[in-house]
């Protein structure tokens, strides 16, 4: 896991592989259209930052910062939604 | 606090009627997305004088109010279910758009739109003004939260925002109150329609957000910083160790308050009804009406309003977990779990307080946003042991299980076979979950999403009025069938009349059809006297013991321990365990099928419930009568 928060900018990876603290930039959502809809009014745009937040004990569901709102998806959703990571790591210990 | 405390007078005793009894028909919908604090805005318009009912054909609750305005002008308020677009994907959110756009018939067309934003999130939240404006509707923008914002450092320039937007627009704080006076302003205005500079394509959703975004900067638009609070609150209740702890906490909580908590009230309450029932019988002269009201009226009644307290507490907690924003991290922290059965982690909470009593359980599953998991939820939850179902259980175990240790001094044979009937039901409850999510209520594979909301103080007014709410919705629509079913099971007890009394139970209408009963339950080791407890406890379970002790022509002093000795006489060991697993699974509780009834908007799935559930009991009582002799 952690060698995959070291990859370049350019390869994309899924907000599954945010840890907290990381931050990422929405490439695009593998989904159909209606749920990728509904992902988008509530913030999820191509291009929009989501930092990956607290989440339920053992990893999933995970709540995401994105667009002024905290949103948990679950795993299976998470990893549908394609991202680029930013360059930096933001500190994961945070408290 | 002041608009409450006018109307205080009038109170739960003035019905409004809506919209037929408005003098002005003046009627305005309050829409807006979720969490932007909609609800509070109207609690805040309309006081007491609401009116809670479900839109005809579809399960969407309608909540109906009337403003008075300053000059004593009164307009009518629906509150719509919360909106993320004019494009629906629930139920909820299309009857909403129905509503906006005048399409569905049983409720007129809003003359104006009161549309709820949340300021400490406009950029995001201002899309729903694009196709909001798009109806041509007059509309005011209200951005709710005002205090948050000012707090926080954020900041908006209301008169640019109007400007852009072509709409008036109002900065508020419905929990503080602030700021209401505007919207009463423009409903007692003319309201004129909105003209918007500009719209985006509303079918396209990276340009209505680019729109948003620009209309904010245009208005100067400042975002607060993230609320400090929230942060440091969450990283206690979403710490990988802390979290479960406090969500554990909160668990016990709310369960040791439904269950023993509101106890004595019910038992004060129950002490009422027999008083005051005494009183009625020793007022009126002995006559078959009498017997009537009091074992049949009075009964009835009394049976539902005892568990009022239960209600209520359950909705207290629930008022203070929702609106604090704890609930929405405790359904996270238990998705994981409820996810195995192919449920969601809103649906904790309800199945939980099944424990006490399905009916609030049911009535509170509202919290669910999505309709098959709210379905599923209300499906299962008659399943979890009831507080009804124990002393039913503590009869028939003390009559049949001797005493002995299971495990050491630890477990005893006893409490292991109460413990094994909660199995029993949890279990049954887990695997129809599974089959119902699998099959008829299975939720494709739609994104499970849940906002996670700033934590917040709740309000009094707003958990008054819910509770409020709660109790008009459960006393009337449970009431009333109750009510009609015990004054049924009355008149079967009583007749045929034998010289103006009432015959032996064993010759009236109920022996009948309990002696009718008889071959069918005859596999399940149950004979006629059995046939009849069943029936009555139809009306809540924990009425088989009554019902028993007077076919046994019990004093009801002696009737515990004669009970046992009778049921010794009457039932073998294997129909004795027969009948718990029967109650394990039966759903007799009129109450029950009433609520699902209302919270499924019609007769089909407690039909099905009813038959699903008994079905079970009648096979899983048919096996255990025939594994055990």
């Amino acid at each position: 896991m952690s060698g995959k928060n070291v990859q370049p900018e350019s390869s994309l990876t899924t907000l599954v592989d945010l840890r907290r603290g990381d931050a990422a930039t929405l490439d695009h959502i593998d989904l159909p259209g209606k749920d990728a809809r509904r992902l988008m009014e509530l913030g999820f745009l191509p291009g929009i930052r989501i930092t990956a937040g607290h989440s339920a004990p053992g990893g999933d569901p995970r709540v995401f910062q994105v667009d002024g709102s905290e949103i948990a998806l679950r795993r299976e959703t998470a990893k549908r939604l394609k991202v680029r990571l930013d360059k930096t790591r933001h500190a994961s210990g945070m408290p | 606090m002041s608009e409450c405390r006018d109307c205080h007078d009038c109170g739960a005793a003035t019905v409004v009627e809506f919209p037929g009894a408005l003098e002005s028909p003046k009627i305005v919908a309050l829409a807006g997305p979720p969490n932007s604090g909609k609800t509070t805005l109207f609690n805040r318009l309309t006081g007491l004088r609401q009116k809670v009912a479900n839109f005809p054909g579809v399960t969407v609750e309608q909540h109906t109010g009337i403003a008075e305005l300053p000059d004593g002008r009164t307009v009518g308020i629906i509150d719509l279910p919360g909106l993320y677009s004019l494009s629906p994907q629930s139920e909820d959110e299309q009857v909403a758009r129905d509503v906006l756009t005048g399409e569905r018939r049983d409720t007129p067309r809003p003359e104006a739109i009161l549309l709820v934003l949340d300021a400490t999130n406009l950029s995001r939240h201002l899309m729903l003004a694009a196709p909001i404006l798009a109806l041509g509707v007059p509309t005011l923008i209200i951005l709710n939260m005002a205090d948050d914002l000012r707090n926080r450092g954020g900041h908006v320039d209301t008169r640019q925002l109007s400007a852009q937007l072509g709409a008036p627009v109002a900065l508020v704080s419905a929990r503080q109150g602030e700021g209401i006076g505007q919207v009463f302003e423009f409903l007692a205005s003319a309201m004129p329609a909105p003209a918007p500079k500009d719209l985006p394509v509303l079918q396209d959703v990276p340009k209505c957000r680019a729109w948003a975004g620009r209309v904010g900067r245009q208005a100067s638009y400042r975002p607060p910083v993230p609320p400090k609070w929230t942060r440091r609150l969450d990283s206690v209740f979403l710490h990988p160790v802390a979290g479960p702890l406090v969500f554990a906490v909160v668990v016990v909580a709310v369960f040791q308050t439904i269950f023993y908590a509101a106890v004595p009230l019910m038992d004060g309450l129950r002490w009422l009804f027999e008083v005051s029932g005494k009183w009625v019988a020793a007022a009126l002269p002995d006559s078959i009406f009498r017997s009537l009201l009091v074992e049949g009226v009075w009964s009835g009644v009394g049976s539902v309003v005892v568990f009022l307290p239960q209600v209520l507490f359950l909705f207290l907690f629930i008022g203070i977990l929702e609106d604090s924003g704890y609930l929405a991290r405790a359904a996270l922290i238990a998705d994981r779990t409820m996810a195995k059965v192919g449920l969601q982690g809103k649906s904790f909470i309800p199945l939980l307080s099944a424990y006490a009593c399905a009916v609030p359980a049911i009535l509170s599953t509202r919290t669910i946003e999505n309709k098959r998991d709210r379905f599923a939820t209300i499906l299962i939850a008659p399943f979890m042991t009831c507080a009804a179902r124990l002393p039913v259980y503590t009869l028939i175990i003390a009559a049949f299980i001797p005493n002995r240790p299971v495990l050491g001094p630890f477990l005893g044979a006893r409490a292991a076979a109460l413990l094994g009937l909660y199995v029993l039901g949890f279990l049954a409850a887990v695997a129809t979950a599974r089959v119902l999510k699998s099959s008829i209520l299975k939720s494709g594979r739609t994104p499970f999403l849940l906002e996670m909301p700033s934590y917040r103080w709740p309000t009094v007014q707003s958990i008054g009025l819910r509770l409020f709410d709660r109790a008009k919705v459960f006393l009337r629509r449970a009431g009333t069938v109750i009510l009609l079913v015990t004054v049924l099971l009355w008149i079967m007890a009583h007749l045929p009349a034998v010289n103006g009394k009432a015959p032996a139970i064993g010759d009236s209408l109920a022996g009948a059809v309990g002696r009718t009963l008889e071959p069918v339950i005859k596999p399940l080791g149950f004979n006629w006297k059995i046939g009849i407890g069943l029936i009555t406890s139809l009306a809540a379970r924990e009425t088989i013991i009554g019902t028993l002790g007077a076919i046994y022509g019990m004093d009801p002093q002696s009737q515990k321990l004669g009970l046992q000795k009778a049921l010794q006489h009457d039932l073998t060991p294997g129909g004795a365990v027969a009948l718990l697993v029967f109650f394990a699974f039966a759903m007799q509780c009129i109450s029950t099928i009433a609520v699902v009834r209302r919270e499924t908007g019609g007769w089909k799935w407690p039909i099905l419930q009813f038959t699903y559930m008994g079905a079970l009991a009648y096979v899983g009582a048919f096996v255990a009568a025939h594994l055990i002799r």
